[in-house]
């Protein structure tokens, strides 16, 4: 039997849809911002903190690293409050992506800083600077400049990963896709619409962080490759 | 009194000991040049002077201060001792006038505007106050160690060391850094010198130290010292290098 697309039946729900598609957006702009700040900080703590600190850093990323995500989302959203501690469905969803991706992108920057040479840091240390100003000044550009496509993917990673977070009902786009589907039966038009929303959402923020690294990693010296 | 004065220093990396009991004493406005084989211990010596190294035992003093890494911070040894490394080591993502304005703005806190002024001094001084927009990767290795001598010259150290520093470069850009260094010396700068360039050691340099084996092995006026070496080991290096 042939089936009749027919995306008209879409129509009344744009309100969700555009709804969806401004959660996600803002999850993961949140999500992405806190986690790339967090991960250029315990980066550098992994590498040169107190014994005791790089331990807790690096338990941290092994546990994020080696569980599936939507138990992480499941643990904070539905386990936590057994501690007592009870989250809307948004601010666990934004817990668990940030912590997420900070986990995945500490282990980026890391490689980053450590494939800055010995020579910029002692050029550094001659000229007086501390550690904490070695690494702020004249480590972090370079090093997120070296590891900058990688940490690209690693947040898109998280903005795509973002969909199952329906599944503790954050009314993002995938879950007013199944809204939709639920609603009217049109499973093959709403899903195909999230494919290509989720599809241009990925292009946009791929050229976004390209402009961002333009502007924030520096003019012609920001090549990925240089 | 000396400006620089060691005494007994000494430094092993694990069993290997690499500097067995150095004295030296450099007055203000010398110009030494630290000459010998590879692993004779002259960049150890070196990087020992400004704490790249951390010495085993000894002493150094540095315009009256005496140098413990472990005690000191960076910032205070820096207005003592600059340096100047063989691969130049300029900082990438920082234009040209960014290279040497850093170190002034955040260890000294001076405001942009006077770091500036000073960075365009500093460059002007090396022949490249036309480069200060400049990214390193646009200049020849020549150029972009005189850019590593302006930013190490901004934090006026009260001497600036040397490693090697003509040993990364084309031949033909030599000469322009060791004109620069030249005329340093002639400012009254005290430099202190791993080099290889025996002619500029002779005709710049006051003084001049073969280090062998972990010592130094003979030293004195830079000409006497060339022309006639009284070591046979001296010799021996001296015709190989040559």
């Amino acid at each position: 039997m042939a089936m009749a697309l027919d995306f008209s039946a879409l129509a009344p729900y744009g309100g969700e849809v555009a709804a969806g598609v401004a959660t996600t957006i803002s999850l993961t702009a949140v999500a992405t911002l806190v986690g790339i700040t967090a991960a250029s900080v315990l980066a550098w703590l992994k590498l040169n903190g107190p014994a005791g600190v790089r331990w807790g850093i690096q338990a941290y990323v092994e546990l994020v690293r080696n569980t599936p995500f939507i138990v992480q989302l499941f643990f904070i959203f539905f386990g936590l409050p057994a501690l007592g501690v009870s989250l809307e469905a948004w601010v666990a969803a934004l817990i668990a992506m940030t912590m997420n991706l900070t986990a995945y992108a500490t282990e980026i920057v890391r490689a980053g800083i450590e494939s800055i040479g010995k020579g910029q840091l002692e050029a550094a240390r001659v000229l007086g600077l501390s550690r904490r100003q070695t690494y702020r000044h004249v480590v972090l550009v370079p090093a997120l400049r070296k590891i900058y496509p990688a940490l690209t993917n690693q947040c898109i990673i998280v903005m795509l990963g973002s969909a199952v977070i329906s599944q503790i009902s954050v009314e993002e786009l995938t879950w007013a896709a199944n809204f939709i589907a639920s609603r009217n039966f049109r499973n093959f038009e709403a899903y195909i619409l999230a494919t290509l929303i989720y599809l241009a959402l990925s292009i946009g923020m791929r050229q976004l962080f390209r402009l961002a690294g333009w502007h924030f990693l520096g003019g012609r010296q920001g090549r990925p490759s240089s | 009194m000396s400006l620089v004065r060691v005494d007994a220093l000494h430094k092993s990396f694990g069993h290997l000991e690499v500097l067995k009991g150095i004295d030296l004493k450099v007055s203000a406005g010398e110009v030494v040049s630290i000459i010998g084989r590879s692993g004779s211990g002259k960049s150890t010596f070196l990087r020992c002077l400004n704490q790249l190294e951390q010495h085993d035992s000894g002493r150094i003093e540095i315009n009256g201060q005496v140098l413990d890494a472990n005690s000191m911070a960076p910032a205070l040894l820096s207005e003592n001792v600059g340096m100047v490394f063989q691969n130049f080591n300029l900082f990438p993502h920082k234009t040209v006038g960014e290279n040497v304005m850093l170190a002034p703005m955040i260890v000294r806190g001076e405001r942009e505007r006077e770091a500036s002024r000073l960075a365009r001094r500093m460059l002007e001084r090396v022949g490249l106050a036309d480069r200060f927009d400049a990214w390193p990767e646009q200049l020849s290795g020549g150029q972009q160690q005189r850019v590593a001598i302006a930013r190490a010259l901004a934090m006026s150290p009260k001497v600036l060391l040397c490693d090697e520093i003509t040993s990364a470069l084309d031949p033909e850009l030599v000469g322009d850094v060791l004109k620069v260094l030249e005329q340093l010396a002639r400012d009254g700068m005290t430099l202190i010198l791993v080099t290889h360039e025996m002619s500029f050691a002779r005709d710049v340099g006051s003084r001049v130290v073969f280090m062998h084996q972990g010592r130094i092995h003979e030293q004195g006026d830079s000409r006497e010292v060339l022309s006639q070496p009284r070591t046979p080991e001296l010799q021996q290096f001296l015709s190989a290098v040559r």
